[in-house]
């Protein structure tokens, strides 16, 4: 999945403010002297297959707008969107439909379900837009209640179940459609703590068997930090950085970004292999390369040990890594609002 | 000066041409095409005779038992059918049963053609801006025009009876429909509707399993409404031949026979208060998904 120089202006005529916006004109001005918005400006992002791509950014920073045009619910107001090598934004009203129907489905913040149907109906919903007889729906949206462990609820109606289950119901509806491409926008935003990392949890553990490529939009570095394969941050329309969720923390693009992450648990984030020397003598102890760091240092402390071989998912060894760096990782660096102990 | 003190008319006599023009015309009209219209309409009148004598002809106890079981099917509830049935004994009891008759002939099919053409135009009104704005102003005129005003070429065109009395009902008693089923799409959650959307909808699947369902508590608001003005427009169509319980409304106010024009009355506020608890409780059960809420 590809997103290639993508542009949305909101306003009455986007497209005469667009070179504007290629010379680099701000989002104050645009708004002040010409009356339009600019939503995203020139995003280009390539989507890893089956992999989790988190979007983050603020509330405004157009992550909503940019997830919308994968599925067009928004219309571009310039720019390419790629889906296994089809321009998403030259198909027709019924390519389109076709698309929503068998290529993507979408899990949403507040959940939308249809709140007259009961959850095995809005599990099937998707099914039965794809031209399913209802009878076929229920029964291959029973595999789906359960996977998300709602057995037992079927007749329930969304109004009946708490926020977490009604999230759940959600998830399943976009998994029954059998889509490989998967839209969550800010899906466990609203949600209590408690059971969002619940949830998180659920869909880290659905993805390691389903292997969707996944687009999951969020506000909060943690959550992307903890289930994104890569990160890509929006500020202001604008992609800030791409990358993998430790290179977010160990190398922020700008102080935008080292200001989000300075609030961060380094150690639950970074691995090991990030700061892990090519060179050193032979332990005793032993580390896989994508341990975290918080995993490292359990590991010392339950073996008594300061020193250790760092080994790779096939066993070779690849590096030695040591206490005292192990633990200077964790304490960001300076000039990111946190005061070092002196 | 003059000008201030007199507001400039258009004149005497070419107002009197001016309306000339427009009586003579229609009237022409009139003559040219009321006999194909009271032809188009004719199935309808024979429908109205028919429903009317059905229910008049029947043996009382089975129209008692038919509203009983129509009152269970449609409120569940045992007062409903208990005070349905003890208002029509009442009714019947003051002699008043072939009038109340021909009023609920009268008001059905009023009602049926109302939702017939009401809710699509709603629908259509939900789903186009243009139509709107074109509908508004036609059902603002529906509603507030005296209803004397367009009986004048409805009884022109058609005469007095059946059919035109049912126009007039009609025209009086549609306007909360169209614009209850247009407000309740309308008010449809946008992010449930986006969710449609995402997972590939067409406006035909959005409307029938989503809009629909979801704007029937106003829908069913609005044909109660309906049915409301219906009933208070039977007096008045009485006026032009139509049979009902407004004929003594009429008769009792012209001689001043306070006894009459009450009892009639009330059988008429019977019929909209057991109409109205009936299609009430039946629209609280098709939203039971909206009670029992456990959470939130």
């Amino acid at each position: 999945m590809q997103i290639i120089n993508l542009f949305k202006i909101f306003g009455p005529n986007p497209n005469s403010v667009l070179p504007l916006i290629r010379d680099g004109i701000s989002k104050t001005s645009l708004l002040r002297d010409h009356g339009h918005v600019l939503g995203l400006s020139n995003i280009s992002l390539s989507v890893p297959a089956q992999k989790i791509q988190v979007v983050m950014g603020l509330s405004g920073s157009g992550k909503s707008t940019l997830i919308r045009h994968i599925n067009r619910l928004v219309e571009p107001t310039f720019g390419q969107v790629f889906v296994d090598n089809a321009d998403i934004l030259k198909l027709s009203r019924d390519q389109l439909l076709s698309f929503r129907r068998n290529n993507v489905s979408m899990v949403f913040q507040n959940f939308a379900l249809l709140p007259h149907r009961n959850v095995e109906q809005n599990v099937a919903y998707g099914i039965i837009n794809q031209g399913c007889s209802e009878a076929t729906a229920f029964k291959r949206c029973k595999e789906w209640i359960d996977k998300v462990g709602l057995i037992g609820y079927e007749k329930h109606f969304p109004c009946q179940l708490s926020g977490g289950m009604q999230q759940r119901v959600g998830i399943a509806r976009a998994l029954a459609t059998g889509a490989e491409l998967l839209l969550m926008d800010e899906a466990f935003s609203s949600l209590d703590p408690l059971t969002r990392s619940d949830m998180q949890n659920i869909l880290l553990k659905l993805q390691s068997e389903l292997k969707k490529t996944i687009i999951f939009i969020t506000h909060d570095l943690n959550e992307a930090l903890k289930i994104g394969d890569r990160v890509a941050i929006l500020r202001d329309g604008l992609l800030v950085q791409e990358d993998e969720p430790q290179n977010i923390i160990l190398k922020p693009a700008d102080k935008y970004i080292s200001n989000f992450t300075s609030e961060i648990e380094r150690g639950k984030f970074i691995k090991v292999s990030a700061v892990m020397e090519k060179s050193g003598q032979g332990a005793k102890l032993t580390l896989s390369s994508d341990m975290t760091i918080n995993e490292a240092l359990q590991e010392f402390g339950s073996y008594g040990q300061d020193k250790a071989n760092v080994i790779d998912e096939k066993g070779n060894m690849i590096g030695f890594v040591n206490l005292k760096k192990l633990i200077n990782s964790m304490i960001p660096p300076e000039g990111t609002g946190i005061k070092r102990p002196n | 000066m003059e000008i201030f003190d007199n507001f400039p008319t258009m004149g005497r006599q070419d107002l009197r041409d001016f309306k000339n023009v427009i009586d003579s015309s229609f009237r022409e009209f009139s003559r040219a095409y009321g006999e194909n219209l009271e032809n188009f309409f004719e199935p309808l009148l024979f429908f109205l005779i028919w429903f009317e004598r059905c229910l008049i002809s029947a043996p009382w106890p089975l129209i008692i038992v038919v509203i009983a079981v129509l009152a269970w099917v449609g409120s569940k509830s045992w007062y409903i059918v208990v005070g349905s049935v003890v208002a029509f004994l009442i009714i019947g009891y003051f002699g008043m049963w072939e009038n109340t008759m021909a009023t609920i002939a009268i008001i059905s099919v009023a009602t049926f053609l109302c939702i017939l053409f009401g809710i699509p135009i709603g629908i259509w009104m939900a789903k186009s801006d243009r139509a709107r704005s074109a509908f508004t102003p036609l059902l603002d005129v529906m509603q507030t025009i005296p209803s004397f005003v367009y009986l004048i070429p409805v009884v022109m065109l058609l005469g007095i009876g059946k059919v035109p009395g049912l126009l007039a009902v009609c025209i009086y008693a549609v306007p909360p429909i169209v614009r209850l089923t247009d407000l309740g799409i309308r008010l449809v959650d946008k992010e449930v509707l986006e969710a449609a959307d995402a997972f590939g909808a067409s406006y035909r699947q959005k409307l029938w399993d989503i809009q629909i369902p979801l704007a029937l508590p106003n829908i069913f608001a609005g044909i109660n409404q309906t049915i409301m003005m219906a009933l208070a427009m039977v007096v008045i169509a009485s006026m032009i031949g139509v049979k009902g319980l407004g004929v003594p409304v009429l008769r009792a106010i012209s001689n001043q026979y306070l006894a009459l024009g009450v009892m009639n009355g009330l059988a008429i506020v019977a019929l909209a208060i057991i109409f109205d608890r009936i299609l009430q409780k039946y629209g609280h059960r098709l939203q039971r998904h909206r009670q029992n809420q456990v959470h939130n």
